[in-house]
């Protein structure tokens, strides 16, 4: 066993709540009157990619400081790794890798000293295997030729990319990542995307926030989708996608004729001057044909569509992509 | 972790600045004294006067012109930025992550000002010192009611001097520290410590407020002087060591008090 193995092999594996790496109970930050979070139930399983959504402003890096212990809840609980938060982050903390609100180091020391002091700085980082554990962490996130230059000289992807190193200098049980891809090139979001994979593989229990799904809807097993300070959903990325609703669209010259045929049947249609879409909520498809086509209808075209993740995404916060708040 | 930090403070340029001015600062004004040719008669500050005599006087001297401004500027831009500096790179968060623990850094920082406020008297005197006795004859030293003293004795008392410099300065140091934890902003911690210190020196020169002056923080800064009498007189010297405590106790508990508990959102 070398050295690295050896720290790899002490990670206490004691077994936490439930098989829940993370878990909050109607936890709520408020700043002045606004509710930030508003009365979260997070449940992150033990072992999966959790994506955490939400468009810009929807409470999502608050969440993450007050998992971490950085801000006090104004009400509720966390539980991070089955400790209570923040009264145990010192049993908590050590096995959880994170990156908050984008990376944050000393200008004036190169990558490789800014791991070095963070390093020294806190539990279980032997420092006879730092040196080794720095240029794998360095390694890892494709940073080695950059490692001696200052920090200050760093693009925002390398910043990123120095701050996701940090994350892995010892093995952890559980990676909160923070919008980890962005200031990133395509290039970049891909590696990063087969790192959260090679690690998931590996067993670490993923968290990654982000406003953009198209970036992590690939490499998550759950997701949670965030509104304003709301959950609006969470669960598994199949059964998330099972409950949207598929819809149907005719595409036709008689707009209103087939509007009324809709409205018979109890769907609310929307139109456009050649076609009608509805939520089919149950109905078959088949059955609503024939009735259209018996109404005289004349059909042109005839379509169910299942909508896409990005399409559920935006149904369920509303705003879609804009700034919440 | 300690040496890490202690590492990190005084390998920062800014930090090794601040030494160097510091010791610039007493090696330019012996300088000039010898270019005059003499420190000119009239009341400067204390043990100006014997330098020409005697250079070892430099090294009390330059503890005297550094004390009101220079050193507690150093000080308070030191123990202003110990917390408020992390905060504002963002590496506060990071360091509580890690988890370094609250308690734990703020004794860590404290640590480090501490260091930071004995180096710092040190350098000044070691600066006096060695400029002192190139451009001045060297020689016993001579206490303030006349003898003389072994050159040993007289080392030892420069650096007792030099050491209660840097006591005095621990409680400006825990006040510093205080600020640091209050804001995100390292200016704004640092000119409120510099401001407490300017408003100490002020409140000392208004008699009608002499009830508060054995009170103030700067009120007995001066009081290292006694070690250079032939019977060291300790009454002063002890109640700024124990005023000296007393600040460092209220300001450190209420730093503490404060870290321990802020929501960390920079
Ligand atoms: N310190 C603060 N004081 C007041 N409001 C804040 C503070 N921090 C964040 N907010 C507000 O909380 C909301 C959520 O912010 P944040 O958690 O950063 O969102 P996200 O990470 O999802 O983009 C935003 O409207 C933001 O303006
Ligand atoms: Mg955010």
């Amino acid at each position: 066993m070398t050295t690295i193995e050896a720290e790899r092999a002490v990670v206490p594996s004691e077994p936490f709540g439930g098989g829940s790496a993370i878990r909050t109970t109607e936890l709520t930050k408020r700043f002045g009157d606004v509710a930030v979070v508003d009365r979260l139930n997070l449940e992150v399983p033990a072992g999966s990619v959790f994506g955490f959504l939400g468009p810009n402003g929807s409470g999502k890096t608050t969440t993450i400081r007050m998992l971490l212990g950085l801000i006090a809840p104004s009400e509720g609980e966390v539980q991070l790794l089955g400790r209570t938060m923040p009264g145990r982050a010192a049993e908590a903390l050590p096995r959880v890798g994170a990156l908050v609100e984008g990376p944050a180091f000393y200008p004036w020391l190169s990558g490789r000293q800014n791991l070095e002091r963070i390093d020294a700085a806190g539990p279980e980082g032997d420092a006879a295997t730092r040196r080794t554990r720095i240029e794998l962490a360095l390694e890892r996130v494709g940073l080695t030729a950059a490692g001696k230059k200052k920090y200050k000289a760093y693009s925002l992807g390398m910043r990123q990319r120095l701050g996701l190193a940090s994350a892995l200098l010892r093995r952890r049980e559980l990676l909160i990542l923070d919008e980890p891809t962005n200031g990133m090139d395509p290039q970049g979001t891909r590696e990063i995307r087969n790192l959260i994979r090679e690690l998931a593989a590996d067993g670490t229990t993923v968290f990654l926030s982000s406003h953009l799904l198209a970036e992590i809807e690939q490499v998550c097993t759950h997701v949670a989708v965030m509104s304003l300070g709301r959950l609006l959903s969470q669960g598994s990325l199949a059964a998330l996608q099972s409950d949207a609703t598929p819809v149907m669209r005719v595409d036709t010259v008689d707009v209103e004729l087939a509007l009324g045929v809709v409205g018979a049947r109890g769907l609310s249609g929307r139109h456009d001057d050649r076609s009608v879409s509805a939520e089919l909520g149950g109905q078959a498809p088949e059955d609503l044909c024939r009735l259209l086509v018996e109404a005289g209808v004349r059909v042109t075209g005839f379509a169910v569509e299942r909508p896409s993740l990005e399409d559920v995404f935006v149904s369920l916060t509303g705003e879609g992509f804009d700034v919440a708040r | 972790m300690l040496r890490a930090e202690l590492a990190h403070l005084f390998g920062r340029r800014r930090v090794q600045a601040l030494l160097v001015i510091l010791a610039l600062v007493p090696i330019g004004v012996v300088v000039a004294i010898r270019l005059s040719g003499g420190p000119g008669g009239g009341d400067g500050p204390a043990f100006l006067g014997q330098i020409t005599n005697n250079g070892v006087f430099a090294a009390l001297a330059a503890l005297t012109i550094t004390l009101p401004i220079f050193l507690p500027l150093a000080v308070a831009i030191v123990a202003g930025d110990a917390i408020a500096g992390e905060a504002s790179l963002g590496t506060l968060r990071y360091l509580l992550v890690r988890p370094a623990g609250r308690s734990r850094l703020l004794g860590v920082k404290a640590l480090a000002v501490v260091a930071f406020c004995v180096a710092a008297p040190f350098v000044v005197a070691a600066a006096g010192l060695i400029v002192g006795s190139v451009l001045f004859p060297v020689g016993r030293v001579t206490t303030l009611s006349g003898d003389t003293l072994s050159i040993a004795s007289g080392a030892i008392r420069i650096a007792g001097a030099a050491g209660l410099v840097g006591v005095s300065l621990l409680g400006l140091a825990a006040i510093g520290l205080f600020a640091s934890t209050l804001t995100d902003i390292p200016i704004g911690a640092i000119a409120a410590t510099l401001g407490v210190v300017i408003l100490a020196g002020v409140l000392g020169t208004i008699p009608q407020v002499s009830a508060i002056h054995p009170w103030l923080l700067t009120n007995g800064w001066l009081s290292y002087g006694d070690l250079l009498r032939s019977h060291v007189t300790w009454t002063a010297i002890t109640r700024n060591v124990a005023l000296q405590a007393g600040y460092v106790l209220v300001f450190g508990a209420a730093a503490w008090a404060r870290l321990t508990t802020r929501d960390v959102l920079a």
